[in-house]
């Protein structure tokens, strides 16, 4: 459609626009949404300062005490109980959901009659808001009214509690997290083995590679990249996870359950000590960063040596 | 390595197998069942997790239909009825908190959308077809929101909110939730506009059009699908979103999500009004999430999976 046009000299006022205009341009595009990120920062910023005085709700005018916040609360026990929890959630949340996804993709890239019944299913649970389904599987581990009891009894296991032990609670907490975000990884691993070329895999059929040999030395390497992006947004979702364990245990019981969120949470909201709440929270924060940050690195390279080949 | 020793063993293998002529038991057919059991293991192997998937909706779904006296019962075979919902919504005794609730949730997650496009929009824009300094600053910043811990800004943002009257406001509550919708719509749309060949938008300047002009006719409709896909998916995470109302609303901004949570408390649990209410707060989401399917995979990896 331009080829006639095309031909035509340029319109006068276009080369008008100065140059200055143009190289201005972007940043005039980005403006709004830079102002937008200082109306961010400037909380978050403010936040960090807090972290230096002694502010909280019944000490309204604060003093500064610089590093004694975090000097008390690296000291204190409970801060490293609550830093294990949210590690181990965290991990042991994030590794589930990435077996279970890889596996749960592998079976529905059969095409199989079932799995694609299944597929237009599967991400039911991820468009659950977490805080309802934390409270739909709180219903369902109630001994009184939940069906877990009589699944779990109807395996000849005696003594259900639901969430009332402390590893229960922590184990229950996982598969809910699990079961909320499987399909995450699921639908992402899918997509990555959709877009992989065929011509290696009919390669390793002819040669006849089992299917253990093609799936460790050919469909794991080629997933690796699309898995590892699942993997980073889990491993940081998990690592501040609140919904889930604050609606399923509250962090108990006692503090079974209650990682750095919960803690902040209860440190700034509940007992209103903002100071102490937010050096819990901004050390959180610094974990998530680096942690994000390894991973992100490790990403690019795995992703430029697959582009440099 | 594996190619190697393979072929030495495959000769010896089906060797034997040729000579008998009878039994047709050759090593393709025992290959090939051997994949129908693995298809069968498979398949069983999905059931599980799919009954593993649906089985909580499926159980919220039925307590939601049971009446008082049974709601305390795990029974399957029971009398549905609907006056949960009827309860919930306040349809039997004038007006309920629950529809405030409802509309709150809309309201605030539609407002977090529209703002959100109309910064993200030109922001995505520049940030693809434009190399700047500070382009990946900004983008990188916004990706942070996504992923620093909520309590960070929300502790100092609930003081900054009491002071300056924004503290239960539905403006106050869409503008905190730019941190769930804005990192959302920018890198996603920037990924659409990325997939637009720059080519585009020389062949309209070339013909005449002005760089506005060439994106309000040419490139803007060629990513409507996305746009829309954007906004749903923006508008599910705001809706489903539950710290940020939790701890910076009270009552009139409050959200479905925060009200969940009422109907656990006092003294007397109704099970069945708590399930009643969160089927109804989990309807929305869902079914946009319906509409979308296509997008889905982009959408939730920020752009850096094109499914």
């Amino acid at each position: 459609m331009s080829s006639a046009t095309a031909q035509a000299p340029p319109l006068a006022n276009a080369p008008r626009v100065s140059r200055r205009r143009k190289a201005l341009r972007p940043y005039l595009l980005s403006v709004p949404a830079v102002l937008l990120c200082a109306g961010i920062l400037y909380p978050f910023f403010l936040g960090v300062s807090y972290t230096f005085f002694d502010f909280s709700a019944t000490n309204p005018q604060p003093n500064v005490v610089g590093f004694a916040n975090f000097k008390e609360i690296l000291a204190s026990s409970e801060f490293w109980a609550s830093a294990r929890v949210t590690l181990l959630f965290a991990l042991a949340a994030t590794g589930l959901e990435t077996v279970l996804g890889v596996g749960v993709a592998l079976l529905l890239n059969r095409s199989t009659l079932i799995g694609k019944l299944f597929e237009k299913v599967l991400i039911v649970p991820l468009m659950v808001a977490p805080i309802l389904a934390a409270i739909m599987w709180k219903l369902l581990l109630l001994p009184e009214i939940g069906w877990v009891r009589p699944i779990v009894e109807f395996f000849g296991v005696h003594g259900y509690n639901g969430t009332d032990s402390p590893v229960m609670a922590m184990v229950w907490a996982i598969v809910v997290d699990a079961w909320i975000f499987t399909p995450f990884v699921a639908i992402i691993a899918l997509a990555g083995l959709r877009s992989l070329p065929k011509s290696p895999f009919e390669a390793a059929a002819v040669d006849g590679g089992g299917w253990w040999l093609t799936f460790r030395k050919l469909t794991l390497p080629m997933l690796w990249p699309y898995v590892l992006v699942a993997v980073i947004f889990r491993l940081m979702d998990n690592l501040k996870m609140f919904d889930v364990i604050f609606g399923l245990t509250s962090g108990g019981p006692g503090t079974a359950t209650t990682t750095l969120q919960i803690s902040a949470y209860l440190e700034a909201i509940s007992y209103a000590r903002y100071s102490s709440g937010l050096t819990y929270m901004f050390l959180l924060w610094a974990l998530v960063f680096v942690i994000s940050m390894i991973l992100v690195k490790y990403l690019r390279r795995l992703q430029n040596r697959a582009a440099g080949v | 390595m594996g190619t190697t020793t393979e072929p030495m063993a495959e000769p010896a293998a089906p060797a034997p197998a040729k000579q008998p002529p009878g039994p047709p038991s050759t090593a393709n057919q025992r290959r090939a069942q051997r994949g129908s059991a693995a298809g069968l293991f498979g398949n069983l192997a999905l059931v599980l997790y799919f009954a593993f998937s649906l089985l909580p909706v499926l159980f919220i779904v039925l307590l939601s239909l049971k009446s008082n006296a049974q709601q305390t019962t795990t029974y399957l075979w029971f009398t549905p009825t609907l006056e949960n919902y009827q309860t919930v919504l306040g349809l039997g005794d004038g007006g309920s908190s629950y529809v405030r609730f409802f509309l709150a949730s809309l309201a605030t997650s539609t407002g977090a959308v529209l703002v959100s496009l109309l910064i993200g929009i030109p922001a995505a824009y520049a940030a693809a077809r434009y190399r700047f300094r500070g382009s990946e600053d900004l983008m990188f910043t916004l990706l942070s929101f996504r992923f620093a811990p909520e309590l960070v800004v929300i502790i100092p943002l609930g003081v900054i909110y009491q002071q300056i009257g924004l503290y239960d406001t539905i403006f106050g509550m869409i503008w905190v939730l730019q941190l769930v919708t804005m990192p959302l719509v920018v890198w996603i749309l920037r990924s659409f506009f990325q997939d637009l060949p720059a080519e585009l938008e020389e062949a309209a300047l070339l013909d005449g059009y002005t760089r506005r002009q060439a994106f309000l006719k040419i490139v803007l409709p060629l990513v409507r699908p996305g746009i829309a896909a954007v906004c749903l998916l923006a508008f599910i995470f705001a809706w489903n979103n539950f710290i940020f109302p939790f701890t910076l609303t009270s009552g009139d901004a409050q959200t479905v999500t925060v009200s969940s949570l009422a109907f656990l408390g006092g003294n007397q649990v109704r099970f069945n009004l708590v399930a009643a209410g969160a089927v109804m707060a989990v309807l929305p989401p869902l079914v946009l999430a319906l509409c979308i399917q296509r997008y889905l995979v982009r959408g939730l990896s920020f752009g850096a999976v094109k499914g």
